[in-house]
Protein backbone atom coordinates (compact mmCIF):
# COMPACT_ATOMS: atom_id res chain seq x y z
CA UNK A 1 0.00 0.00 0.00
CA UNK A 2 1.08 3.27 -0.83
CA UNK A 3 1.32 5.41 2.48
CA UNK A 4 0.91 9.74 1.80
CA UNK A 5 2.26 10.18 5.67
CA UNK A 6 4.52 7.51 7.78
CA UNK A 7 5.97 9.02 10.72
CA UNK A 8 8.37 7.08 12.71
CA UNK A 9 9.51 7.55 16.98
CA UNK A 10 8.26 11.29 17.01
CA UNK A 11 8.77 13.35 19.79
CA UNK A 12 8.86 16.81 19.85
CA UNK A 13 9.48 19.80 22.87
CA UNK A 14 8.62 23.27 23.03
CA UNK A 15 12.09 25.28 23.81
CA UNK A 16 10.17 26.09 27.17
CA UNK A 17 10.11 22.05 27.27
CA UNK A 18 7.12 21.77 27.74
CA UNK A 19 6.21 17.98 25.87
CA UNK A 20 3.95 18.24 23.53
CA UNK A 21 4.74 15.03 21.59
CA UNK A 22 6.05 11.84 23.51
CA UNK A 23 6.25 9.10 20.83
CA UNK A 24 3.79 9.32 17.83
CA UNK A 25 3.84 6.01 15.38
CA UNK A 26 1.19 6.54 12.63
CA UNK A 27 0.87 5.97 8.72
CA UNK A 28 -1.53 6.89 6.66
CA UNK A 29 -2.62 5.39 3.00
CA UNK A 30 -3.09 7.57 0.10
CA UNK A 31 -6.78 8.65 -0.33
CA UNK A 32 -7.81 8.40 3.51
CA UNK A 33 -10.04 10.78 5.32
CA UNK A 34 -8.27 10.89 8.54
CA UNK A 35 -9.92 12.75 11.96
CA UNK A 36 -7.09 13.88 15.17
CA UNK A 37 -9.49 14.31 17.26
CA UNK A 38 -8.43 15.20 21.41
CA UNK A 39 -8.63 17.76 24.07
CA UNK A 40 -7.04 20.97 23.73
CA UNK A 41 -3.19 20.39 24.13
CA UNK A 42 -2.93 17.17 22.93
CA UNK A 43 -0.16 17.76 20.57
CA UNK A 44 -3.05 17.46 17.69
CA UNK A 45 -1.62 21.55 16.12
CA UNK A 46 2.10 20.36 16.72
CA UNK A 47 1.88 17.24 14.83
CA UNK A 48 0.09 19.21 11.97
CA UNK A 49 2.74 21.63 12.15
CA UNK A 50 5.45 18.32 11.83
CA UNK A 51 3.82 17.20 8.51
CA UNK A 52 5.50 19.94 6.08
CA UNK A 53 8.42 20.79 8.42
CA UNK A 54 7.74 24.22 10.12
CA UNK A 55 8.70 22.25 12.88
CA UNK A 56 11.19 19.38 13.18
CA UNK A 57 12.45 16.99 15.35
CA UNK A 58 14.55 13.89 15.74
CA UNK A 59 12.11 11.39 14.65
CA UNK A 60 11.24 10.08 11.17
CA UNK A 61 8.45 12.15 9.29
CA UNK A 62 7.91 11.17 5.32
CA UNK A 63 5.14 12.80 3.24
CA UNK A 64 4.92 10.74 -0.01
CA UNK A 65 7.85 8.32 0.66
CA UNK A 66 10.15 12.06 0.94
CA UNK A 67 11.31 12.32 4.01
CA UNK A 68 10.41 15.94 5.78
CA UNK A 69 13.92 17.16 5.99
CA UNK A 70 15.74 20.60 4.08
CA UNK A 71 16.59 19.48 0.35
CA UNK A 72 12.67 17.90 0.32
CA UNK A 73 10.70 20.88 1.88
CA UNK A 74 10.00 22.52 -1.85
CA UNK A 75 8.60 19.50 -2.61
CA UNK A 76 6.98 18.54 0.40
CA UNK A 77 5.37 22.25 0.93
CA UNK A 78 3.95 22.04 -2.63
CA UNK A 79 2.32 18.36 -1.93
CA UNK A 80 0.67 19.06 1.54
CA UNK A 81 -1.72 21.89 1.75
CA UNK A 82 -1.61 22.77 5.59
CA UNK A 83 -4.80 24.84 6.11
CA UNK A 84 -3.84 27.05 9.62
CA UNK A 85 -6.88 27.26 12.10
CA UNK A 86 -7.19 31.13 11.89
CA UNK A 87 -7.99 32.42 8.70
CA UNK A 88 -6.89 35.53 9.64
CA UNK A 89 -3.17 33.97 9.84
CA UNK A 90 -3.91 32.14 6.87
CA UNK A 91 -4.71 34.89 4.54
CA UNK A 92 -1.96 37.92 4.88
CA UNK A 93 -2.44 40.02 1.60
CA UNK A 94 -4.12 43.16 0.41
CA UNK A 95 -6.05 41.13 -1.52
CA UNK A 96 -8.05 37.70 -2.59
CA UNK A 97 -6.22 37.36 -5.88
CA UNK A 98 -2.66 37.37 -3.85
CA UNK A 99 -3.26 35.43 -1.29
CA UNK A 100 -4.07 32.27 -3.39
CA UNK A 101 -1.49 33.36 -6.16
CA UNK A 102 0.88 33.22 -3.07
CA UNK A 103 1.70 29.66 -3.03
CA UNK A 104 1.64 29.52 -6.75
CA UNK A 105 4.41 32.29 -7.29
CA UNK A 106 6.49 30.83 -4.67
CA UNK A 107 6.31 27.78 -6.79
CA UNK A 108 7.25 29.31 -9.75
CA UNK A 109 4.48 29.69 -11.95
CA UNK A 110 4.34 31.94 -14.80
CA UNK A 111 1.91 34.52 -14.86
CA UNK A 112 -0.71 33.18 -16.89
CA UNK A 113 -0.33 29.58 -15.26
CA UNK A 114 -1.33 31.68 -11.76
CA UNK A 115 -4.07 33.42 -13.29
CA UNK A 116 -5.59 30.36 -13.99
CA UNK A 117 -5.04 28.51 -11.20
CA UNK A 118 -6.10 31.30 -8.86
CA UNK A 119 -9.06 30.75 -10.66
CA UNK A 120 -9.63 27.03 -10.65
CA UNK A 121 -8.80 26.77 -6.80
CA UNK A 122 -11.39 29.66 -6.06
CA UNK A 123 -14.19 27.53 -8.31
CA UNK A 124 -13.40 25.09 -6.38
CA UNK A 125 -14.51 26.53 -3.12
CA UNK A 126 -17.22 28.28 -4.54
CA UNK A 127 -15.53 31.64 -4.46
CA UNK A 128 -15.48 32.55 -8.01
CA UNK A 129 -15.49 36.62 -8.60
CA UNK A 130 -13.94 37.17 -4.56
CA UNK A 131 -10.38 38.22 -6.53
CA UNK A 132 -10.34 41.75 -5.48
CA UNK A 133 -11.89 41.43 -2.20
CA UNK A 134 -9.52 42.50 1.04
CA UNK A 135 -9.39 39.89 3.45
CA UNK A 136 -10.54 41.87 6.08
CA UNK A 137 -13.91 42.38 4.28
CA UNK A 138 -14.63 38.82 4.30
CA UNK A 139 -17.25 37.03 6.52
CA UNK A 140 -15.36 34.00 8.41
CA UNK A 141 -16.85 31.19 6.55
CA UNK A 142 -15.68 32.99 3.15
CA UNK A 143 -12.35 33.35 5.05
CA UNK A 144 -12.47 29.69 5.47
CA UNK A 145 -13.20 29.17 1.93
CA UNK A 146 -10.65 31.21 0.74
CA UNK A 147 -8.23 29.78 3.06
CA UNK A 148 -8.56 26.31 1.45
CA UNK A 149 -8.57 27.78 -1.65
CA UNK A 150 -5.01 29.47 -1.29
CA UNK A 151 -3.89 25.58 -0.58
CA UNK A 152 -5.65 24.04 -3.15
CA UNK A 153 -4.07 26.34 -6.15
CA UNK A 154 -1.28 23.85 -5.44
CA UNK A 155 -2.43 21.19 -6.43
CA UNK A 156 -1.75 19.70 -3.08
CA UNK A 157 -2.00 15.65 -2.71
CA UNK A 158 -2.22 16.00 0.97
CA UNK A 159 -4.75 18.68 2.66
CA UNK A 160 -4.08 18.93 6.27
CA UNK A 161 -6.67 21.04 8.32
CA UNK A 162 -7.16 22.81 11.65
CA UNK A 163 -10.24 22.92 12.82
CA UNK A 164 -11.64 23.32 9.79
CA UNK A 165 -15.25 24.09 11.68
CA UNK A 166 -14.33 26.14 14.69
CA UNK A 167 -16.50 29.39 14.96
CA UNK A 168 -18.71 28.63 11.65
CA UNK A 169 -22.92 28.85 12.61
CA UNK A 170 -24.31 25.33 11.90
CA UNK A 171 -25.07 26.23 8.72
CA UNK A 172 -21.67 27.44 7.03
CA UNK A 173 -20.20 24.32 8.72
CA UNK A 174 -22.66 22.12 6.82
CA UNK A 175 -21.74 23.73 3.77
CA UNK A 176 -18.10 23.25 4.18
CA UNK A 177 -18.28 19.57 5.43
CA UNK A 178 -20.13 19.31 2.18
CA UNK A 179 -17.19 21.28 0.42
CA UNK A 180 -14.30 19.01 2.07
CA UNK A 181 -16.20 15.85 1.16
CA UNK A 182 -15.72 17.14 -2.54
CA UNK A 183 -12.06 17.50 -2.41
CA UNK A 184 -10.49 14.32 -3.46
CA UNK A 185 -7.16 13.54 -1.95
CA UNK A 186 -5.54 12.66 1.32
CA UNK A 187 -7.13 14.59 3.85
CA UNK A 188 -5.94 14.94 7.64
CA UNK A 189 -8.79 16.71 9.96
CA UNK A 190 -8.09 17.80 13.66
CA UNK A 191 -10.90 18.76 15.47
CA UNK A 192 -12.93 18.60 18.51
CA UNK A 193 -15.79 18.25 16.15
CA UNK A 194 -17.28 15.10 16.52
CA UNK A 195 -20.60 15.91 14.68
CA UNK A 196 -17.92 16.42 11.42
CA UNK A 197 -15.90 13.37 12.32
CA UNK A 198 -18.30 11.03 11.68
CA UNK A 199 -19.78 13.04 8.43
CA UNK A 200 -16.53 13.24 6.92
CA UNK A 201 -13.35 10.58 8.05
CA UNK A 202 -13.58 6.65 7.64
CA UNK A 203 -10.92 6.88 10.43
CA UNK A 204 -10.05 8.55 13.68
CA UNK A 205 -7.11 9.25 15.79
CA UNK A 206 -7.52 9.88 19.49
CA UNK A 207 -4.59 11.94 20.93
CA UNK A 208 -4.12 13.17 24.39
CA UNK A 209 -0.97 14.24 26.26
CA UNK A 210 1.38 14.32 22.89
CA UNK A 211 0.31 10.80 21.97
CA UNK A 212 -1.80 8.49 20.21
CA UNK A 213 -4.77 6.91 22.60
CA UNK A 214 -6.50 5.21 19.87
CA UNK A 215 -6.96 4.74 16.56
CA UNK A 216 -9.64 2.87 14.24
CA UNK A 217 -12.51 2.88 12.01
CA UNK A 218 -14.43 6.31 13.14
CA UNK A 219 -18.17 4.55 14.00
CA UNK A 220 -16.22 2.23 16.36
CA UNK A 221 -13.89 5.02 18.06
CA UNK A 222 -17.17 7.51 18.40
CA UNK A 223 -19.16 4.62 20.07
CA UNK A 224 -16.78 4.15 22.69
CA UNK A 225 -17.45 6.43 25.25
CA UNK A 226 -15.29 5.37 27.74
CA UNK A 227 -12.78 6.13 25.53
CA UNK A 228 -14.08 9.83 24.51
CA UNK A 229 -14.40 10.36 28.44
CA UNK A 230 -11.06 9.19 29.57
CA UNK A 231 -9.38 12.13 26.48
CA UNK A 232 -12.10 14.92 27.76
CA UNK A 233 -14.25 14.44 24.54
CA UNK A 234 -17.71 13.61 26.32
CA UNK A 235 -18.82 14.81 29.19
CA UNK A 236 -17.66 13.08 32.55
CA UNK A 237 -21.36 12.31 33.22
CA UNK A 238 -24.13 11.58 30.88
CA UNK A 239 -27.13 14.07 30.92
CA UNK A 240 -30.59 13.63 29.96
CA UNK A 241 -29.41 14.13 26.40
CA UNK A 242 -28.42 11.02 26.38
CA UNK A 243 -24.98 11.96 24.21
CA UNK A 244 -23.60 8.63 23.55
CA UNK A 245 -27.08 7.65 21.66
CA UNK A 246 -25.99 10.12 19.07
CA UNK A 247 -22.76 9.65 18.65
CA UNK A 248 -23.28 5.81 17.93
CA UNK B 1 -16.15 43.58 13.41
CA UNK B 2 -17.02 46.48 11.62
CA UNK B 3 -15.72 47.04 7.62
CA UNK B 4 -13.21 49.79 7.82
CA UNK B 5 -11.40 51.24 4.84
CA UNK B 6 -7.81 53.05 4.50
CA UNK B 7 -8.83 53.48 0.62
CA UNK B 8 -12.60 53.76 0.46
CA UNK B 9 -14.06 55.16 -2.74
CA UNK B 10 -11.11 53.94 -4.14
CA UNK B 11 -13.21 51.51 -6.70
CA UNK B 12 -15.11 54.47 -8.49
CA UNK B 13 -14.30 54.25 -12.08
CA UNK B 14 -13.15 58.37 -12.89
CA UNK B 15 -10.75 58.40 -15.28
CA UNK B 16 -8.24 60.06 -12.31
CA UNK B 17 -9.09 56.16 -10.63
CA UNK B 18 -8.15 54.51 -13.83
CA UNK B 19 -4.67 56.47 -14.09
CA UNK B 20 -1.80 53.69 -13.33
CA UNK B 21 -0.59 54.36 -9.92
CA UNK B 22 2.42 55.50 -10.34
CA UNK B 23 1.37 58.21 -12.21
CA UNK B 24 -0.77 59.20 -9.82
CA UNK B 25 1.94 59.27 -7.04
CA UNK B 26 4.37 61.07 -9.33
CA UNK B 27 2.14 63.98 -9.88
CA UNK B 28 1.17 63.73 -6.30
CA UNK B 29 4.75 64.15 -4.85
CA UNK B 30 5.49 66.99 -7.35
CA UNK B 31 2.48 68.66 -6.08
CA UNK B 32 3.02 68.52 -2.80
CA UNK B 33 7.17 69.52 -3.30
CA UNK B 34 6.13 72.29 -5.42
CA UNK B 35 3.26 73.22 -2.94
CA UNK B 36 6.13 73.34 -0.12
CA UNK B 37 8.47 75.29 -1.58
CA UNK B 38 6.33 78.32 -2.87
CA UNK B 39 6.93 81.06 -0.32
CA UNK B 40 3.52 82.37 0.88
CA UNK B 41 3.78 85.90 -0.33
CA UNK B 42 2.84 85.01 -3.70
CA UNK B 43 -1.08 84.20 -2.88
CA UNK B 44 -2.02 84.10 -5.80
CA UNK B 45 -0.36 80.40 -6.62
CA UNK B 46 -2.23 79.23 -3.57
CA UNK B 47 -5.36 80.03 -4.80
CA UNK B 48 -4.69 78.01 -7.78
CA UNK B 49 -3.20 75.34 -6.30
CA UNK B 50 -6.44 74.91 -4.36
CA UNK B 51 -8.77 75.79 -7.45
CA UNK B 52 -6.38 72.70 -9.11
CA UNK B 53 -6.69 69.97 -6.16
CA UNK B 54 -10.87 71.23 -5.68
CA UNK B 55 -11.16 70.61 -9.88
CA UNK B 56 -9.52 66.99 -9.46
CA UNK B 57 -11.65 66.04 -6.56
CA UNK B 58 -14.77 67.00 -8.57
CA UNK B 59 -13.28 64.91 -11.49
CA UNK B 60 -12.67 62.24 -9.58
CA UNK B 61 -16.27 61.34 -8.46
CA UNK B 62 -15.36 60.97 -4.49
CA UNK B 63 -17.74 62.93 -2.47
CA UNK B 64 -16.00 66.35 -1.73
CA UNK B 65 -17.65 66.51 2.13
CA UNK B 66 -15.93 63.05 2.45
CA UNK B 67 -12.55 64.59 1.73
CA UNK B 68 -13.08 67.53 3.63
CA UNK B 69 -13.97 65.89 6.87
CA UNK B 70 -10.95 63.44 6.11
CA UNK B 71 -8.42 66.04 5.97
CA UNK B 72 -9.55 68.01 9.66
CA UNK B 73 -8.14 64.95 10.97
CA UNK B 74 -4.58 66.59 10.67
CA UNK B 75 -6.04 70.25 12.06
CA UNK B 76 -5.36 69.73 15.93
CA UNK B 77 -1.37 68.73 14.49
CA UNK B 78 -0.68 71.36 12.39
CA UNK B 79 -2.40 73.99 14.25
CA UNK B 80 -0.40 73.62 17.48
CA UNK B 81 2.81 73.65 15.44
CA UNK B 82 1.10 77.09 13.58
CA UNK B 83 0.24 78.59 16.32
CA UNK B 84 3.34 77.92 18.46
CA UNK B 85 5.41 79.78 15.64
CA UNK B 86 3.34 83.20 16.00
CA UNK B 87 5.19 84.62 18.74
CA UNK B 88 8.52 83.52 17.96
CA UNK B 89 8.97 85.51 14.30
CA UNK B 90 10.83 88.94 14.64
CA UNK B 91 9.43 91.53 12.76
CA UNK B 92 7.04 93.96 12.38
CA UNK B 93 4.16 93.98 15.71
CA UNK B 94 0.31 93.83 14.45
CA UNK B 95 -0.62 93.04 17.99
CA UNK B 96 -0.11 92.47 21.59
CA UNK B 97 -1.30 91.23 24.43
CA UNK B 98 -0.91 89.00 28.09
CA UNK B 99 -0.85 85.62 29.03
CA UNK B 100 -0.51 85.70 32.75
CA UNK B 101 3.35 87.23 33.07
CA UNK B 102 4.12 87.32 29.78
CA UNK B 103 3.53 90.21 27.07
CA UNK B 104 3.40 88.13 23.36
CA UNK B 105 3.56 89.93 20.70
CA UNK B 106 1.89 89.25 17.17
CA UNK B 107 4.21 89.64 14.31
CA UNK B 108 3.06 90.23 10.22
CA UNK B 109 5.63 87.58 9.92
CA UNK B 110 4.18 85.35 12.29
CA UNK B 111 0.98 85.66 10.90
CA UNK B 112 2.58 84.92 7.49
CA UNK B 113 4.17 82.10 8.50
CA UNK B 114 0.81 81.00 10.24
CA UNK B 115 -0.90 81.04 7.01
CA UNK B 116 1.47 79.41 4.88
CA UNK B 117 1.67 76.09 7.34
CA UNK B 118 -1.48 76.11 7.52
CA UNK B 119 -2.52 76.47 3.82
CA UNK B 120 0.52 74.20 2.77
CA UNK B 121 -0.49 71.29 5.62
CA UNK B 122 -4.11 71.50 4.06
CA UNK B 123 -3.18 71.48 0.78
CA UNK B 124 -0.59 68.38 1.10
CA UNK B 125 -3.20 66.69 3.04
CA UNK B 126 -6.02 66.65 0.47
CA UNK B 127 -3.49 65.76 -2.57
CA UNK B 128 -2.86 62.38 -0.41
CA UNK B 129 -6.49 61.95 0.48
CA UNK B 130 -7.06 62.16 -2.96
CA UNK B 131 -4.38 59.87 -3.66
CA UNK B 132 -5.22 57.06 -1.28
CA UNK B 133 -9.39 57.62 -2.45
CA UNK B 134 -8.84 57.04 -6.24
CA UNK B 135 -6.03 54.19 -5.87
CA UNK B 136 -6.79 50.75 -4.23
CA UNK B 137 -4.35 50.13 -1.62
CA UNK B 138 -2.53 46.71 -3.67
CA UNK B 139 -2.05 48.91 -6.59
CA UNK B 140 -0.96 51.39 -4.68
CA UNK B 141 1.82 49.47 -3.40
CA UNK B 142 2.50 47.84 -6.60
CA UNK B 143 3.29 51.22 -7.84
CA UNK B 144 5.59 52.12 -5.23
CA UNK B 145 7.23 48.08 -5.80
CA UNK B 146 7.42 49.48 -9.70
CA UNK B 147 8.81 52.73 -8.70
CA UNK B 148 11.99 51.59 -6.71
CA UNK B 149 10.72 51.45 -2.87
CA UNK B 150 12.20 48.68 -1.36
CA UNK B 151 10.46 45.56 -1.11
CA UNK B 152 10.52 45.14 2.56
CA UNK B 153 9.11 48.64 2.81
CA UNK B 154 6.08 47.49 0.56
CA UNK B 155 5.60 44.11 2.48
CA UNK B 156 5.63 45.80 5.73
CA UNK B 157 3.13 48.70 4.24
CA UNK B 158 1.06 45.33 2.88
CA UNK B 159 0.83 43.97 6.10
CA UNK B 160 -0.01 46.81 7.31
CA UNK B 161 -2.74 47.43 5.52
CA UNK B 162 -4.11 43.87 6.20
CA UNK B 163 -3.76 43.57 9.56
CA UNK B 164 -4.15 47.07 11.26
CA UNK B 165 -8.29 46.75 11.35
CA UNK B 166 -7.81 43.12 12.95
CA UNK B 167 -5.68 44.61 15.82
CA UNK B 168 -8.38 47.85 15.86
CA UNK B 169 -10.75 44.69 16.40
CA UNK B 170 -8.54 42.97 19.14
CA UNK B 171 -8.04 46.48 20.83
CA UNK B 172 -11.70 47.36 20.44
CA UNK B 173 -12.80 43.66 22.03
CA UNK B 174 -9.98 43.49 25.23
CA UNK B 175 -11.78 47.36 25.76
CA UNK B 176 -15.23 45.88 26.01
CA UNK B 177 -13.82 43.46 27.89
CA UNK B 178 -12.46 45.68 30.47
CA UNK B 179 -15.56 47.83 30.49
CA UNK B 180 -17.42 45.25 31.50
CA UNK B 181 -15.72 44.69 34.94
CA UNK B 182 -14.75 48.07 34.98
CA UNK B 183 -15.90 49.30 38.44
CA UNK B 184 -14.07 52.85 38.56
CA UNK B 185 -10.93 52.61 40.33
CA UNK B 186 -8.29 55.08 41.25
CA UNK B 187 -6.55 56.93 37.95
CA UNK B 188 -3.23 55.18 38.64
CA UNK B 189 -4.74 51.70 38.62
CA UNK B 190 -6.77 52.57 35.24
CA UNK B 191 -3.44 53.66 33.51
CA UNK B 192 -2.13 50.35 34.50
CA UNK B 193 -4.61 48.45 33.19
CA UNK B 194 -3.99 50.35 30.04
CA UNK B 195 -0.94 49.50 30.11
CA UNK B 196 -1.25 45.91 30.21
CA UNK B 197 -3.35 46.07 27.51
CA UNK B 198 -1.04 47.82 25.29
CA UNK B 199 1.59 45.19 26.44
CA UNK B 200 -0.93 42.33 25.46
CA UNK B 201 -1.87 43.50 22.11
CA UNK B 202 2.15 43.72 21.55
CA UNK B 203 2.67 40.01 22.62
CA UNK B 204 -0.41 39.01 20.39
CA UNK B 205 0.73 40.60 17.68
CA UNK B 206 4.01 39.29 17.67
CA UNK B 207 2.76 35.58 17.99
CA UNK B 208 0.09 36.30 15.51
CA UNK B 209 3.25 37.24 13.30
CA UNK B 210 4.79 33.81 13.83
CA UNK B 211 1.54 31.98 12.81
CA UNK B 212 1.50 33.87 9.87
CA UNK B 213 5.38 33.69 8.66
CA UNK B 214 4.33 29.75 9.16
CA UNK B 215 1.27 30.17 7.07
CA UNK B 216 4.02 32.00 4.75
CA UNK B 217 6.44 28.88 4.81
CA UNK B 218 3.95 26.67 3.97
CA UNK B 219 3.02 27.86 0.84
CA UNK B 220 6.70 27.88 -0.33
CA UNK B 221 7.89 31.31 0.76
CA UNK B 222 11.41 31.47 0.60
CA UNK B 223 12.11 34.85 1.78
CA UNK B 224 11.47 36.37 -1.61
CA UNK B 225 7.84 38.56 -2.17
CA UNK B 226 7.54 38.18 -5.62
CA UNK B 227 5.56 39.79 -8.52
CA UNK B 228 2.82 38.56 -9.75
CA UNK B 229 1.75 41.21 -12.56
CA UNK B 230 3.57 44.39 -13.85
CA UNK B 231 1.81 47.87 -14.32
CA UNK B 232 1.58 49.20 -17.67
CA UNK B 233 1.54 52.86 -18.56
CA UNK B 234 -1.42 53.80 -21.08
CA UNK B 235 -1.53 57.22 -22.92
CA UNK B 236 -4.10 58.82 -20.58
CA UNK B 237 -1.11 58.94 -18.20
CA UNK B 238 1.03 60.51 -20.78
CA UNK B 239 -1.94 63.15 -21.09
CA UNK B 240 -2.59 63.62 -17.42
CA UNK B 241 1.08 63.23 -16.31
CA UNK B 242 2.42 65.97 -18.80
CA UNK B 243 -0.73 68.85 -18.61
CA UNK B 244 -0.64 68.24 -14.33
CA UNK B 245 3.28 68.99 -14.23
CA UNK B 246 3.07 71.85 -17.10
CA UNK B 247 0.11 73.35 -14.90
CA UNK B 248 2.66 73.38 -11.32
CA UNK B 249 4.81 74.91 -13.82
CA UNK B 250 2.50 77.67 -14.90
CA UNK B 251 1.50 78.48 -11.35
CA UNK B 252 5.16 78.60 -10.36
CA UNK B 253 5.99 81.21 -12.82
CA UNK B 254 2.69 82.55 -12.95
CA UNK B 255 3.46 85.90 -11.48
CA UNK B 256 6.52 86.76 -13.67
CA UNK B 257 3.96 87.49 -16.37
CA UNK B 258 3.37 90.49 -14.80
CA UNK B 259 6.64 91.63 -13.85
Amino acid sequence: MDYAIEIAGLFFEYPDSQKALSGINLDIPVGQTVALIGPNGAGKSTLLLHLNGILTSNGSVKVMGLSVEGKNLKTIRSKVGLVFQNPDDQLFSPTVFEDVAFGPINMGHSQEEVRKLVTQALASVGMNGYEKRSGHHLSIGEKKRIAIATVMAMSPQVLVIDEPTSSLDPRAKWAFIDLLRGLKMTKIIASHDLEMVQALCERTIVMDKGQIVADGITQRILADFALLQSSGLAPASTGPSGYPDKAG
Amino acid sequence: MKHSFIDQYSDLGSFIHKLDPRTKLITTFAFLLAVLIMPISRWQAFAFYFALVFALILFSRVPLLYIIKRSLVIVPFVLVIAVLNLPFKQGETVGEFNIWLWRVSITYEGLLAFYSIMAKAWLSILGLILLSSTTPFDRLLRGMEQLGLPKVMVMILSFMYRYIFVLTDEVMRMKQARDSRNFGGKRLWQIKTIGNMIGTVFIRSYERAERVHAAMLSRGFEGQMRMTSHLKFKKADAYFGMSFLSCLVAIGCFPFFYS
